[in-house]
Formats: C-alpha cells, structure tokens, sequence
C-alpha cells in the first residue's frame, strides 16, 4: 500500500543537542498513530520536519512521494501546533475561512467544519473570549477544514474537557475512516484512551516502538498483579502457597508474568472457600508507557 | 494571487477590528487640522493658495508622523505572527513566503491609506470651505499630497518587514523599528543640518549633500512636495535642492526604489526564517 508520510533514518541535531536519532516511520491513509515520548523527546521537532519547516541532518521524508514543504505536499498536510494564538479581535468564523481560503476550499466549508468541533454557537463571537478549550477546538478546526489527506497535530487534547476529547476521538475516527491519515502527539498512553491504530513512543529522539497497543502490552512483559481476599484463619495458608506480601491481616497480593496467569488462576481455585475474592489487575497504560518511555536508570530509580 | 488578497483582505479586517485605522486616521486628522488652522490665519502677505500653503507644513506633518504609522503598523508583522504560532499555520498552508510578504503589504497600505485619506481627508476639506483664498489648484496639491504620503508609508512598511523579519521577538522587532525611525527622519536630517552649518559653501553643500537627500526617502519626499507646490508658497527647503542634478520631480523615486529593495530584502530574510 502507497504510504502517505515515509520518513526513514531522520536525524537531527540542534549545536549539542540530539533531537532525533534515525527515525523511521510510515503511515497509510486512513491510519491513526500517537507520538508519544516525554518532555523533549522530540515530538514536535519531529513534525515540524514533516512540515517542512525544520531541515533534518540525514534521513529521507516524503509525503505521497513529495518532499516536505513543497507545494504539493503542502495541499495535503494540516497541522495543528502545540500553541497558537488567534488575532484576538476576530471571530471563529472569520478565522477559519481565512485559512480556508488559503487552502483553496470552498467557504460553504466553513461552518460544517465548526459544526464538527462543536463552535457554531460561539462562531460569530471573538475568539479573544473563547475558553481554552475552545482555542484548542478553533485551531483544530483550521487543520480540519479542506479534508487534508494527513494531519498532523501537536498535542490536540491538551486542555479539553473529558467529553470534548471523547468527542475528539469520535471526531478522529470518523476523519481516518474517509482516508485521512492522523499523526497525533501526546504525552501518555492513558490520554490516548486506545483510540489510535497504532503508537510510536520516541525516547530521547530514538524511536523505541512502533506498533499496536496490545502489542506493546505484551511486548513490555510487565507482571500481573492478584490480590486474594482470605479470612483471618486461611490466610497463612494462602500466604505459604503464592508468596507476596499480606495486606490488611486477610488479604495476599503477589505478582506473577502474563503466561503464569491462568495457571495461577486455577491454583487459586483449587483453594475453594479459603478464597473469598481475587482481583486481578493487568498493567495500566500508564505502566506499559513508563516502560518504553523511561530510561533504564530512571526505570531503576523510580521503583 | 487568490492567496494574496486573502492574507490582504485578513490584514484589513484585523486592522479595522483591532480599531488601528481609526486610532491612526484620528492622530492624522487632529495634528493636520491644527495645521489647517494655523495656516488659514490671515497672512496676507503671500499671494499662494490658501491650501497650497497648508499642504506645505502638512508635508512636513507627514515625514514625522507617517513612516511612525507605518513602521508601527509593519514591525509585528512576521515576528509577531512567529511569537502567536500564527506564521506556522499560514505556511503549512499552500502559499509561497513572497505571497505572504506582498498579500500582508497589500493589507497594511490599504490601512494606512484609510488612515491619511480620512485624516488629510477631512482636515484638508475644512481648510478648502473655511479657508480664504482656496481654490482647485490647492485641492490638487493636497491629492499630490496624499497620494505620495501613501507612498511614503509603502517605503516604511516595506522596511519595517526587514526588522520584523530579521528578529524573533516582537519586542525587539518595535525596538529596531523605534530606531529606524528615530535614525531616518530625526537623527539623518540633524546631521546633514550639522554638517551644512559647518560649511554652508563648502564642497559638501554643493556636490554631496543633494544626494544624501535624496538617499533618504522621507527627505526625498519632503523635496519633491515642497518644489512641484506652486511657486508663490515660500518653502525653506527648496533652495537645498538647487544643486540636484535631476529634475526635483524626480525625487519622488527614492520612497519607491526603497520600498522595492525593502520588500526584496524581507522576502530574501523570510525565505530562511523558520516558523
Ligand atoms: N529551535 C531549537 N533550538 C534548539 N534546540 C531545540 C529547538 N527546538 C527543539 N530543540 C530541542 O530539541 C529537543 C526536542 O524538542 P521537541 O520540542 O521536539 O520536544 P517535544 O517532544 O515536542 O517535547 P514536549 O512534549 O515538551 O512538547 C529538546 O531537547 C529541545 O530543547
Ligand atoms: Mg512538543
């Protein structure tokens, strides 16, 4: 399949500091991908060399077979940088058709477009008195108009409320479903409340993966935690089985990887009316991110 | 072209909205009819047309005030827009960087147009009805007026774009601008008048001095309005002129040669900043 963005072995290095070290990713249409990666890992740079904007030291990027900032990769791509403030004085809907125009779409786009970020009520009101949410929505309105073939945006859901980003999300989905691809950055995984294809997490400019989340899920091979409910009498005898450590005189909670599990489960059962209750808990996206995102030593250092 | 009347057409609005147009036609109005009614007290003396000799100070009103408007209206223009973010979204769109430049010139001369026609406008019309001794050729000369004044801000936008496009901080960008005009319409003139008290008969007075005033594009302007008035209004600085080897008329042509390196020195700059 024809990719819309290809990067391959981007580097980029600003005087001391290395930005991005051989980065190589590609996105089909219609696909969602998350960059995540912490503070300073690069994301933003990145984009912005996908935009044509910054100049990368090596590697190769195209967007559908055009180089980056070029006026025919330009027609494709929409972006949405991590902060940007509006003149003040003029109105969502003065805003969004004026990048309208400059996309060449036609202006009966206008307010359909607001409609999907929900600022119709608010369109004819200066955006100097818009919320900040509604700032974040404006501008994502600016990258949605004109269906772009790719958009890139930079940290979209900072600021909006948990059902405006659900609204976001839907919104996303329906955008990839008609063959827009989406390059999204954010800072978690539980931000992201698995509504992407697939999620890159960049670590001091590396990319340390690139796939699926279930996928990473496994790859990170984090344990499993159980906890058992016992009784104040049983509770010895469930300790001397599994381990761990004893909580609250009558619960043990102990961890164990994910391909012991069911046969802990069934150990677990075997102990009949001893057990009162097992809880048992996968681990967070939070956790598998801290996994990839962190480096070794921080790993260490945080337990 | 449709991406240069858009970015003109955005810069109008937001000109309009942000209430510069009718901040500057105000101060253009207020300043010009002090003028128009200090001119109109009966003289006497001068057989000139009423608004011809209004149109004298008002020329020397805008060597001051205008390039002022102008570099202010200029100095935030790409600086700015890099602080707000704003320049990213405008050139992740399709549209060359000389687009930008000339649709965001476009924009900001139609502001400054509003401004000196409704401030000389209106000042100029007062002084026609109310004055003594008025007549058409007073009307043409204040049209001349305006129009060069026009002209005059074109060079002073175009050259506030190269500070606006050669810093990040829009900070920095209102303090080069605040300089440039400090430099070209006070200091300049200070010391040419310096050096000419020095030797007023002197080689300098004789042979470089007209052209260092042509080389500024507001004396430039003040030379070409204050010779082509007619030839009744008493002006003082004409007679500096005699030594020009062209045609005073042709002054006129040192706004605009600066407006054009102006604009292609910015749009050289812009093509390396990064957003
Ligand atoms: N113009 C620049 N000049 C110098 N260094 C830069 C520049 N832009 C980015 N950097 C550096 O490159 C690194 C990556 O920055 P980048 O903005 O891409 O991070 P990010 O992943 O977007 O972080 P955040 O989550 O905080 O937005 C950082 O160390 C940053 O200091
Ligand atoms: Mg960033």
């Amino acid at each position: 399949m024809k990719m819309i963005l290809d990067t391959s072995g981007v580097s980029k290095n600003f005087k001391s500091v290395e930005a991005l070290r051989d980065v190589s990713i590609s996105i089909a249409p219609g696909e969602r991908v998350a960059l995540l990666g912490h503070n300073g890992a690069g994301k933003t740079t990145l984009l912005r060399i996908v935009l044509g904007f910054l100049r990368m030291d090596e590697g190769t990027v195209e967007i559908n077979g055009h180089a980056p900032g070029s006026a025919a990769a330009r027609r494709l791509v929409s972006y949405l940088p991590e902060s940007v403030a509006f003149p003040k004085m003029l109105t969502g809907r003065e805003i969004v058709s004026y990048y309208a125009k400059l996309k060449g779409v036609a202006k009966d786009e206008v307010m359909p477009t607001l409609e999907k970020v929900d600022l119709v009520d608010a369109a004819d009101r200066r955006c100097g008195t818009y919320s900040k949410g509604m700032r974040q929505r404006l501008g994502l309105a600016q990258a949605l108009v004109g269906q772009p073939q790719l958009l890139l945006l930079d940290e979209p859901t900072t600021g909006l409320d948990p059902v405006s980003r659900q609204r976001f999300y839907t919104l996303l989905s329906d955008i990839a479903d008609k063959g827009t691809a989406v390059l999204l950055s954010s800072h978690g995984l539980s931000e992201l409340e698995a509504k992407t294809d697939r999620v890159a997490i960049l670590r001091d400019g590396r990319l340390v993966a690139d796939a699926p989340l279930p996928e990473l899920q496994l790859a990170a091979k984090l344990p499993i935690r159980i906890r058992i409910q016992s009784t104040t009498e049983d509770v010895e005898q469930v300790h001397n089985r599994f381990g761990g450590k004893r909580i609250n005189g009558a619960a043990v909670e102990f961890v164990c990887a994910q391909p012991e599990k069911m046969e802990r489960l069934s150990a677990i059962s075997e102990l009949g009316g001893a057990v009162t209750d097992v809880d048992v808990s996968s681990p967070s996206l939070d956790e598998v991110y801290r996994y990839f995102s962190l480096r070794d030593e921080q790993k260490g250092a945080d337990k | 072209m449709r991406s240069v009347l858009a970015i003109a057409q955005y810069e109008i609005q937001i000109g309009v909205r942000n209430r510069w147009v009718v901040l500057a036609s105000v101060i253009l109005f207020v300043f010009a009819l002090l003028l128009v009614l200090l001119g109109s007290a009966p003289s006497g003396a001068t057989k000139a047309d009423g608004l011809s000799v209004v149109v004298a100070s008002l020329s020397t009103l805008t060597v001051y005030l205008v390039p002022l408007i102008a570099l202010l209206l200029s100095y935030d223009a790409i600086a700015g827009e890099i602080d707000r973010g704003t320049l990213q979204l405008t050139l992740a769109c399709p549209v060359s960087r000389g687009e930008v430049l000339l649709g965001k010139f476009l924009g900001h001369l139609v502001v400054l147009a509003i401004a000196i026609l409704i401030g000389y406008g209106v000042a100029g019309a007062i002084g026609f009805y109310f004055g003594e001794n008025t007549d058409t050729t007073g009307l043409v000369d204040l049209g001349r007026l305006i129009a060069t004044s026009i002209a005059l801000g074109g060079t002073f936008i175009a050259i506030g774009y190269v500070a606006s496009a050669s810093v990040r901080q829009t900070g920095t960008a209102a303090a080069l601008a605040v300089a440039i005009w400090l430099f070209a319409v006070v200091l300049y003139d200070l010391a040419l008048l310096g050096a000419l008290l020095v030797n007023p008969e002197g080689a300098f007075a004789k042979t470089i001095f007209p052209y260092l005033l042509l080389a500024n594009p507001a004396d430039a302007f003040r030379l070409f309005n204050l010779t082509t008035l007619d030839a009744g209004v008493p002006t003082g600085l004409a007679a500096g002129s005699s030594g020009l080897p062209i045609s005073t008329h042709l002054a006129i042509l040192s706004p605009f040669i600066w407006m054009i390196a102006g604009l292609a020195v910015s749009s050289l700059i812009l093509r390396r900043v990064q957003p």
